[in-house]
C-alpha cells in the first residue's frame, strides 16, 4: 500500500474543502433550520408525536440522512470528476499507485466531509429540539457507513459522467426520490399496505431505520436487517468499482 | 537498456491502429529524441510506457520491470510532462508541485522542491495560483510536477510547444543538469532542428511506426554530405579513366556528372577534380551545389511511407 500517495490525495480533496469552507458549514446549518420551520413547526403542529417521539426530534435522523446522502455523492463524484474534466487525471495514471488506493482516498476524503457536515447538521438540530441519543456509537456508525457507501456511489458516477449534466443527473432522479419516499419524515408504517412492501425494496428505508433506532429505539425495520442491507449496498458499490478500475471502463484507452 | 519496447502495438476502441508493432531500446542517461509529423504515434508511445494508455500487445520494460506486471517499479522512475497543459487552475503552485511529489509516495522534501522551483524560475511563484500564471509558466509548472519525486526517466511531450527562446534555453539547461545526473531524457518534437539540437539519438515516426533510429552523428554526418552537380557541354559515354579517381557519377543522360563529398573533411577534393576535368578536356557550362538535410531525409522518409 502506498499510504502516503492515499494521504496525499485525502489532504488534497480536504484542502479543496477548506478553501469553501464558509459556504459548506453554512449551507447545511441554513438547510437544518428551514426543515425545523417547514416540517416541525407546519406539520408538527399537527402531528405531535410518532412512536412517543415528538414530531421535531423524530425527523432529525431522517433529516440529516437526506442531507447526507446527496452531500456524499455529490463531494465524490465531484472529487473525481473534476480531474477528468481538467485532464491533470494522467497524474493519477501514471504514478505508482493502484486503484484502491485512489477509491480509498477520494471515497476517504468525501465521507469525511460529509459526515462532518452531519454533525454539524446534529448540533443545530440540537438547538431546536432536545435530542437523546441512546446508541452513539451506532448513530455514528450508521452515519459513517451510509456517508462511505454513497461517497462509493458518487465516485461511480464521478467515473461515469462524461459531461456536468450527467454528474446532476443522477442524484437528481433517483437519490433524491428514493430519500423522499424512505420513510425521512414519516413512519413506513404509516403508509398503506401495498406502500409499505414497495417501500422495502428502497434501500433508504433501512438506512433511515436503522440510524433512527441509534436515536430513539424505534425503527420500521430490525437493526439487523438495517445493517445486512447496507452491506449489501456497500458491496455492489465495491464490485461495481473494482470492475471500473480492472476493465479502465472511461478512465484509460 | 533503461527502456525497452518490444512489438509494442496499440489499437484504440474505435479501431484505429496507432501503434503497429514499435520496437525500441533507449540507453541509461541518453537524451533520445522522437520525431515524427501530426498523428505518428508518438504521444500513444509515451501513454503506453507511462500506464496511461493500456497496450494492445507486445512489452515494455524499464529499467528491468514489466510496465503491466511491476508497474509500481517502473512508474516510480518515471516522470512524465503531457504535451497539454492541463493543470487545477485553482491550486498555488508550490501546492500542486508538493502533491505530484506524494502521489508517487515520496517523504516531503522541502529542499529537493524548492531546487526544482528555482531551477525552472518558480520560485518567486511558488504562492501563486496557478490560473494567474502566463502559458510558459504553467509549463514550467508541469516540469517542475514531473520532476517533484525525482526521476530517473523524464519524458517531455512536446515541451517547446508554445515556448518562447528563453525558456527554452532554460529548458535545455536543465534537461542537460538533469541528464548530467544520469537521467534518461526521452521528447518528443514536431522539428528537425531541436532533435538535432538536444538529442543524442533520434528515432523517426509514423503512421504508428518506427521508421529510423539512429545516432544523432551519424545524421549529421548524413546530412553533412554535399553534391556538386556539374552540366556537360557535350554528352559522355561513362566517366572518364583519368577521372577514376573522384567519387563520380554520370546521370542517365550522360549530360551531368555528380560529385558527392563530405562537407567535414579535411579536403573536399573540389580542386583537384577541377583541375583533372580541366585536363581531361571535359568543359561545363553550369555548376550547382545541393546539401541532403535532415529535414530532406525525413520528409523523404515520411513520404515514402502508404
Ligand atoms: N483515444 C483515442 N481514440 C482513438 N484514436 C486515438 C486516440 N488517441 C489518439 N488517437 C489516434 O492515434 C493516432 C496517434 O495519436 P498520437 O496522439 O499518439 O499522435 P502524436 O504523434 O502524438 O501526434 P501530435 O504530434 O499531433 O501530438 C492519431 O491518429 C490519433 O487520432
Ligand atoms: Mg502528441
Amino acid at each position: 500500500m502506498n499510504w502516503r500517495a492515499i494521504w496525499t490525495i485525502y489532504k488534497h480533496e480536504m484542502s479543496r474543502t477548506r478553501r469553501t469552507l464558509a459556504q459548506s458549514v453554512v449551507s447545511p446549518v441554513i438547510s437544518t433550520c428551514l426543515y425545523f420551520v417547514v416540517f416541525g413547526s407546519a406539520i408538527g403542529s399537527r402531528i405531535t408525536e410518532i412512536e412517543g417521539v415528538s414530531y421535531g426530534a423524530f425527523i432529525v435522523p431522517g433529516m440529516i440522512m437526506l442531507s447526507l446522502r446527496p452531500l456524499s455523492v455529490t463531494n465524490a463524484s465531484f472529487g473525481i470528476y473534476f480531474p477528468k474534466f481538467t485532464g491533470t487525471i494522467y497524474e493519477l495514471l501514471s504514478a505508482p499507485i493502484s486503484f484502491i488506493e485512489i477509491v480509498i482516498g477520494y471515497v476517504g476524503a468525501a465521507a469525511t466531509k460529509s459526515t462532518c457536515l452531519a454533525l454539524i447538521m446534529l448540533a443545530t438540530a440540537h438547538l431546536f429540539v432536545p435530542l437523546e441519543i441512546l446508541h452513539p456509537f451506532w448513530m455514528l456508525l450508521f452515519m459513517v457507513l451510509t456517508a462511505t457507501t454513497f461517497s462509493l456511489l458518487g465516485f461511480i458516477i464521478g467515473i461515469w459522467a462524461i459531461n456536468f449534466e450527467q454528474l446532476q443527473i443522477i442524484p437528481l432522479l433517483v437519490i433524491t426520490p428514493l430519500a423522499f419516499l424512505g420513510g425521512t419524515f414519516y413512519s413506513i408504517t404509516m403508509l398503506p399496505p401495498t406502500w409499505q412492501t414497495v417501500s422495502l425494496f428502497n434501500p433508504v428505508v433501512y438506512l433511515v431505520s436503522g440510524f433512527r433506532w441509534s436515536f430513539y429505539e424505534i425503527s420500521d425495520v430490525s437493526v439487523g436487517v438495517s445493517l445486512g442491507m447496507i452491506a449489501v449496498f456497500l458491496g455492489t458499490c465495491l464490485i461495481v468499482v473494482w470492475y471500473i478500475f480492472k476493465t479502465g471502463y472511461r478512465l484509460k484507452s | 537498456m533503461m527502456i525497452s519496447v518490444s512489438h509494442l502495438s496499440k489499437t484504440y476502441d474505435d479501431g484505429f491502429q496507432a501503434l503497429k508493432g514499435i520496437d525500441l531500446e533507449i540507453g541509461r542517461g541518453e537524451i533520445f529524441a522522437l520525431l515524427g509529423p501530426n498523428g505518428a504515434g508518438k504521444t500513444t508511445l509515451i501513454s503506453v510506457i507511462c500506464g496511461i494508455v493500456t497496450p494492445s500487445g507486445g512489452r515494455v520494460t524499464v529499467d528491468g520491470h514489466d510496465i503491466i506486471s511491476n508497474y509500481r517499479a517502473t512508474r516510480s522512475l518515471i516522470g512524465l510532462v503531457p504535451q497539454e497543459l492541463t493543470t487545477d487552475a485553482f491550486e498555488t503552485v508550490g501546492h500542486v508541485v508538493r502533491f505530484s511529489r506524494g502521489l508517487f509516495g515520496k517523504k516531503p522534501d522541502a529542499a529537493h522542491i524548492e531546487k526544482v522551483l528555482k531551477d525552472l524560475s518558480l520560485w518567486d511563484r511558488r504562492d501563486n495560483q496557478i490560473m494567474t500564471l502566463s502559458g510558459g509558466m504553467k509549463r514550467r509548472v508541469m516540469i517542475a510536477k514531473a520532476l517533484a519525486h525525482e526521476p530517473r526517466v523524464l519524458f517531455l511531450d512536446e515541451p517547446t510547444a508554445g515556448v518562447d527562446v528563453e525558456l527554452r534555453k532554460e529548458m535545455w539547461q536543465v534537461v542537460h543538469d538533469l541528464r548530467a545526473s544520469g537521467v534518461t531524457i526521452i521528447l518528443t518534437t514536431h522539428y528537425i532542428e531541436e532533435a538535432e539540437e538536444i538529442a543524442d539519438r533520434v528515432a523517426v515516426i509514423n503512421h504508428g511506426e518506427i521508421i529510423l533510429v539512429e545516432d544523432k552523428a551519424e545524421l549529421m554526418r548524413k546530412l553533412g554530405k554535399k553534391q556538386l552537380e556539374l552540366e556537360l557541354h557535350a554528352t559522355l559515354k561513362a566517366v572518364p579513366k583519368k577521372l577514376s579517381q573522384h567519387d563520380l557519377v554520370l546521370a542517365a543522360d550522360g549530360l551531368r556528372l555528380i560529385y558527392t563529398y563530405d562537407t567535414h573533411a579535411e579536403r573536399t577534393g573540389i580542386t583537384a577534380l577541377l583541375k583533372d576535368l580541366h585536363e581531361a578536356g571535359i568543359r561545363f557550362r553550369d555548376l550547382q551545389t545541393t546539401q541532403s538535410s535532415l529535414e530532406e531525409i525525413f520528409v523523404s522518409l515520411v513520404r515514402s511511407e502508404p
